[in-house]
């Protein structure tokens, strides 16, 4: 992932970029499928708030195995500054009609980074939340997650209806397969506005800037060890 | 009395004065004008036993706000963190919650606690170390506020205006906050730890409650150990990627970390091909480190890789290909097959 900074400091450039599903989503959408799979989910529901072209991400979730899709479609000055705090009500405004039991979100989005969208979720639908999960099992049923946190894994156990983000380790998605993807084409996808929804979308924060990193210095080739080591007692990292 | 006008009373002031100590004197009045309407709430996080380190950078990022430090420290044994916490300098209050519903420190019964200080105290941020338990927490807490939270900061420009990456760290945004109350995760490699001597802040309890939500249960934990420093604190860091080629060969770089009193850390190709645990990998989505000298071996430097360490001071690369991208942001280069510069570099040490 190359990306570049617009000269104005507004952004950065996002037009005739690829684009593609979050790596964490397909994470999360794979998971879905597998507990449909498993018999523990009757259905699928995959939701994308942004642009028209999110509609191209819902088909991808749906030629995974997703049953049907709903697009809340966000557009200009609106989406740029889309914060998980909006999605999050989306999310749980639907998960309430939707009547759903179990949420799986990616744990972070790989372009703001912010990781919040599955926690802010849970907390406005008074759900558990199991972030960063490597694991899910039903037993008994509750949710048994085993995350990834500093120093190593925890197992905690949710009642449900509950939230889960996904960590990375979670799984190995699926690559959806072309008669899938031809019959994702004919899966229902339904279009509503966050307005719909009754979710306020106003700004919660303002762009001041976007900038390049400062980028490093150039270094140099070393020949040897025996010169690594100079450099390193030079740098007073070793005596 | 508004921001403003009290600059203008000071521009005023300053035209009226015929010495400076007039002007000083307001500054003064100024700044404890700040700290009236400026308020930190910092998470401490513990193990029960010992504070993190984390939280002390933390506790510098609250001072680079300004105003008024508390300091929250929960759990089901706190008394001997909260004497830790106690000792740094400069803080308001330490208020502490001990119950049995803070077992595992589950973001379900934490939550309403720090939402029942916020009532009571009105604090103008809530602020805490990045790391996998705030990261849990703290956007439920700003979703209960109905705030949007501020994750991992890199930077504080004033009150609301916060500076933090995007992109895995190749774009830095600067935003304005318009929330009424700052809920923000600090990454703890960007602020100095405060110290943790000479101050003498005395203890308070928190407000109390019925804090079992019985939402979530905690089970159990395991815990890679080591004697190794802790990752993101260390001051040195050797990290093995692919071409460590099995999880046995870490043994070389876990000698040489013994030498130089190292953490040892992975890329995620090695966390992936099994060689060692995730909990240490570098990188966008593991553990962001910002050591003083940082050595990746058999490390290519992909993106989401250097999110995590292009920010150490000097970073060392062996690597035998010389195409590989980490040669562009190391300080010194070895083009050397890693099985035999990392033992010469260890017997040379």
């Amino acid at each position: 992932m190359i990306i570049r900074v617009k000269p104005d400091k507004t952004g950065v450039v996002t037009d005739g970029v690829k684009h593609s599903m979050n790596p964490f989503d397909e994470i999360a959408v794979e998971e879905a499928v597998r507990l449909k799979e498993k018999k523990i989910a009757q259905e699928i529901v995959a939701v994308s708030c942004g642009p028209a072209q999110s509609q191209e991400t819902l088909r991808t979730a749906l030629a995974m195995g997703v049953d049907r899709g709903i697009h809340v479609e966000i557009s200009g000055t609106e989406y740029d500054t889309l914060q998980p705090i909006h999605v999050s009500k989306i999310l749980a405004k639907l998960a309430e009609d939707e009547k759903a039991d179990i949420i799986i979100v990616g744990k972070q989005a790989i372009d703001d980074d912010a990781n919040q969208t599955a926690q802010m979720t849970a907390a406005l639908l008074d759900w558990p939340q199991g972030t960063f999960a490597s694991k899910i099992e039903k037993l008994n049923g509750e949710l048994h997650v085993i995350r990834e946190i500093d120093g190593g894994l925890e197992t905690i156990k949710v009642k449900l209806p509950a939230v889960v983000s996904a960590d990375l380790r979670l799984n190995e998605p699926r690559y959806a397969t072309l008669p899938n993807i031809m019959k994702a084409k004919k899966k229902p996808l339904k279009k509503v506005s966050p307005k719909d929804l009754g979710v306020d979308t106003t700004a919660r924060i303002e762009v001041l800037s976007v900038e390049d990193p400062p980028t490093r210095q150039a270094g140099v080739i070393l020949a040897d060890v025996d010169q690594l080591i100079i450099k390193l007692k030079e740098g007073g990292h070793v005596q | 009395m508004n921001f403003t006008s009290m600059l203008e009373v000071d521009e005023q002031f300053k035209e009226m004065s015929f010495d400076g100590s007039l002007v000083f004197v307001l500054l003064f009045q100024f700044c404890k004008y700040l700290q009236r309407f400026q308020s930190t709430l910092v998470i401490a996080e513990h193990n029960n036993e010992k504070l993190l380190p984390i939280t002390q950078n933390a506790i510098t990022a609250a001072k680079k706000l300004g105003g008024d430090i508390s300091v929250l420290v929960f759990g089901t044994k706190c008394s001997h963190v909260a004497e830790q916490v106690s000792k740094a300098p400069g803080l308001a209050r330490i208020l502490v919650a001990e119950n049995e519903a803070f077992h595992g420190f589950l973001p379900e019964n934490v939550t309403p606690l720090v939402l029942a200080t916020q009532k009571q105290f009105n604090f103008t941020h809530i602020l805490a170390g990045a790391t996998a338990l705030t990261k849990s927490l703290l956007p439920r807490v700003a979703a209960k506020l109905d705030v949007s939270p501020i994750s991992d900061i890199i930077g504080i420009k004033g009150p609301d205006t916060f500076v933090r990456t995007i992109y895995a760290g190749n774009a830095i945004l600067t935003l304005k906050s318009k929330d009424p109350v700052k809920v923000i995760t600090v990454r703890g490699t960007n602020f100095e730890p405060a110290s943790l001597e000479g101050g003498s802040t005395v203890t308070e309890t928190a407000p109390g409650g019925e804090y079992k939500t019985g939402l979530s249960q905690f089970l159990s934990q395991e815990l890679s150990k080591s004697d190794r420093p802790e990752l993101t604190s260390a001051k040195v860091v050797i990290s093995g990627g692919r071409g460590m080629k099995s999880g046995e060969n870490f043994k070389l770089l876990y000698d040489l970390a013994d030498k130089l009193n190292a953490a040892v850390g992975a890329s995620r190709a090695a966390v992936d091909a099994g060689f060692v645990a995730n909990d240490l990998q570098v990188g966008q989505t593991g553990k962001i480190v910002a050591p003083e000298l940082y050595i990746a071996v058999g490390i290519s430097g992909a993106i989401q890789h250097l999110a995590g360490m292009k920010d150490s001071k000097t970073i060392v690369a062996i690597n035998k290909d010389p195409e590989a991208p980490i040669f562009q942001v190391a300080d010194y280069g070895l083009v050397q097959d890693l099985f035999k510069a990392v033992p010469e570099l260890t017997g040379k040490l």
